[in-house]
């Protein structure tokens, strides 16, 4: 029987000729992954394993992006735990404050994902990194600490849904709205654990940013990973910083789907998911009515530099509606500098935007932009559960940066175009 | 063998509802406990007692991969979480630092707030005390097992660590 492309990077990583759903299996990791929240319990329960040391220093990243700048005295405490231990273990790829960014915008940067690659973060947006042609999924602080005392993690081998996309998105609407249209349509457990595998000759059509903002949220639809197909989009984006050989899986024609879904991205409108969950997705023209206190671009979903250029292009030259506060989050110091080099941050400053280091920040109620209560906020990024962003009375709006820019200068929810 | 009173929530409980994040500064166990649940039930701190039942409905515990959720609810003293599906992730977390769960739609469906119950974990089998209603769960597989078994992830990686089991 053929194999789907998780299937097949399962199997490898688990030193199989071939798995199928529901096989339990005992794989190898490339890359395991934690944050400044996330890391310090894994920390914890490393210490109780009583294992000498890491399985690689080289095959572990610690990235604090959660609670950084730290925000207040037990952030800092956080962060210095996991700064030590990065330091006790000779943590190759540890990245400090200035350096690091949102982790899932920092480690495809740095090269440090690759297809074929399995790749698990105590995160459960790193899913991400399926956009590369990884197996990435995200897990517990205890899985994290297991993996990198053993380099190992237990998995389920998950049936795979086939998202087959066709055509391309209209302007105004980008990967965004394709994967909140998905999660509206197979809802917040649609995908649950599933694997889901995007193909068709609509994905040569999607920008590596819009591939990575579709996988990224995977996880809202339920799903254990998210995964694309390696093209010539991808090669471009791995050239240069990728230095280590990889290997390209692309599923059997034969292949076992449950199901298959078939998107035509030209049919896709400017897409909101409105309060509390995700799935609860509009066209955002139908929601014209709702107005707004503040706008927040960025976050592992769309922080990307293309998307704060798409944001820039619309509020350029224009000034916040009134009583709207406008918060931009770059995901990583070179989407940051890119930002700056291209009048990016200038044209958002201009608009009456606060341009923010890069940090999860508001996304999860942290810092720099929480809610007060009552208070409604579009953002690009991808959940709108319960007091998410602040007060369990605020209300959050997930939309794409053009419509969340469109929306900023208007002062209620509009489309771009 | 676990037995109490039931705390019963709807479908898609997410993490940052059994635990927000502007408490996640902190990883100390009763420290989370006193603020589960509170953003959707803020009188479950004060009201849960040990042994008490957590009764979900689809998909509990989406969302963020905090562990801090399932602590928060360990360290409350939930003895079981019973719930049509769970998010994988939370999932993966309850198994791997020892807090029980049970996937059983039926008795997600049947069972009500304030019912007594109680879960006979290695059976599957579920009682409704208040209605008399029993109901019967699918058995982990043996590797899941095996790590309910040890007391935990970190306890049956340690014994492989030492060689004691291959």
């Amino acid at each position: 029987m053929g194999m789907t492309i998780t299937e097949k990077i399962l199997a490898a990583k688990a030193g199989l000729a071939a798995v199928a759903p529901g096989r339990l299996i005992e794989a190898g990791v490339d890359l395991a992954l934690a944050n400044d929240i996330t890391a310090p319990v894994s920390i914890r329960e490393f210490g109780r394993l009583g294992a000498g040391g890491v399985f690689d220093k080289s095959k572990i990243a610690l990235i604090p992006d959660h609670f950084t700048p730290n925000k207040d005295i037990k952030s800092a405490e956080n962060a210095r735990i996991v700064r030590e231990f990065a330091r006790e273990q000779g943590i190759i790829h540890y990245y400090e404050v200035g350096f690091a960014g949102i982790e899932h915008c920092l480690v495809p940067e740095e090269g440090l994902a690759a297809p074929g690659e399995l790749i698990i973060g105590a995160d459960s947006h790193t899913c991400t990194y399926g956009a590369l042609g990884a197996f990435a999924a995200g897990v517990g602080s205890t899985d994290l600490a297991c993996a990198m005392a053993t380099g190992k993690v237990w998995l389920k081998v998950p049936p795979t849904l086939r998202f087959r996309l066709t055509g391309a998105t209209r302007p105004g609407v980008s990967g965004k709205d394709v994967i909140l249209a998905v999660v509206g349509m197979i809802g917040v457990d649609g995908a649950l654990y599933k694997s889901m595998e995007f193909s068709g000759e609509g994905v040569a059509n999607l920008t590596m940013d819009d591939r990575f903002t579709i996988a990224n949220m995977a996880v809202e639809c339920g799903a254990k990973n998210g995964v694309f197909p390696v093209d010539g989009v991808t090669r471009e984006y791995l050239a240069g910083r990728r230095i280590a050989p990889y290997t390209e899986y692309s599923p059997d024609g034969d292949a076992e789907y449950e199901k298959t879904y078939d998107i035509d991205m030209s049919r896709v409108d400017a897409m909101v998911s409105r309060p509390h969950l995700p799935s609860n997705t509009a066209a955002a023209s139908e929601c014209s009515g709702v107005r707004i206190d503040q706008v927040v671009i960025g976050s592992c979903t769309n922080g990307r530099l293309s998307d704060l250029r798409k944001a820039a292009d619309i509020i350029r030259g224009r000034r916040l509606a009134e009583g709207v506060r406008g918060i931009v989050l770059p995901g990583t110091r070179r989407i940051y500098l890119g930002a700056l080099r291209e009048g990016i941050a200038e044209a958002f400053v201009e608009a009456g935007f606060v341009f923010s280091p890069p940090t999860c920040g508001p996304c999860l109620g942290g810092h720099m932009g929480v809610l007060a209560k009552g208070e409604v906020c579009v953002s690009t990024t991808n959940r709108n559960f319960v007091g998410r962003m602040g007060h369990p009375e605020s209300e959050v709006y997930l939309a794409s940066p053009e419509t969340a820019a469109a929306s900023a200068l208007a002062g209620y929810i509009r489309p771009a175009y | 063998m676990s037995a109490g009173t039931v705390f019963k929530y709807g479908d898609d409980v997410d993490t940052d509802v059994i635990i927000p994040a502007r408490y996640l500064a902190s990883s100390d166990p009763a420290a989370l406990a006193a603020h589960c649940m509170e953003d959707i039930d803020p009188g479950f701190a004060g009201a849960v007692r040990p042994g008490d039942i957590i009764v979900g409905g689809r998909n509990f515990g989406c969302g963020s991969s905090r562990e801090h959720a399932p602590l928060a609810i360990k360290a409350s003293g939930v003895s079981c979480v019973i719930a049509a599906t769970f998010a994988r992730i939370f999932f993966r977390n309850a198994i791997n630092i020892g807090l029980a769960i049970v996937e059983c739609p039926e008795a997600a469906a049947a069972i009500r707030a304030g019912d007594r119950v109680s879960v006979d974990t290695d059976g599957g089998v579920i009682t409704d005390h208040t209605t008399g209603g029993t109901f019967r769960a699918e058995p982990f597989p043996p590797f899941m097992r095996e790590i309910i078994e040890y007391g935990g992830l970190v306890n049956r990686t340690r014994a492989k660590l030492n060689g004691v089991i291959g």
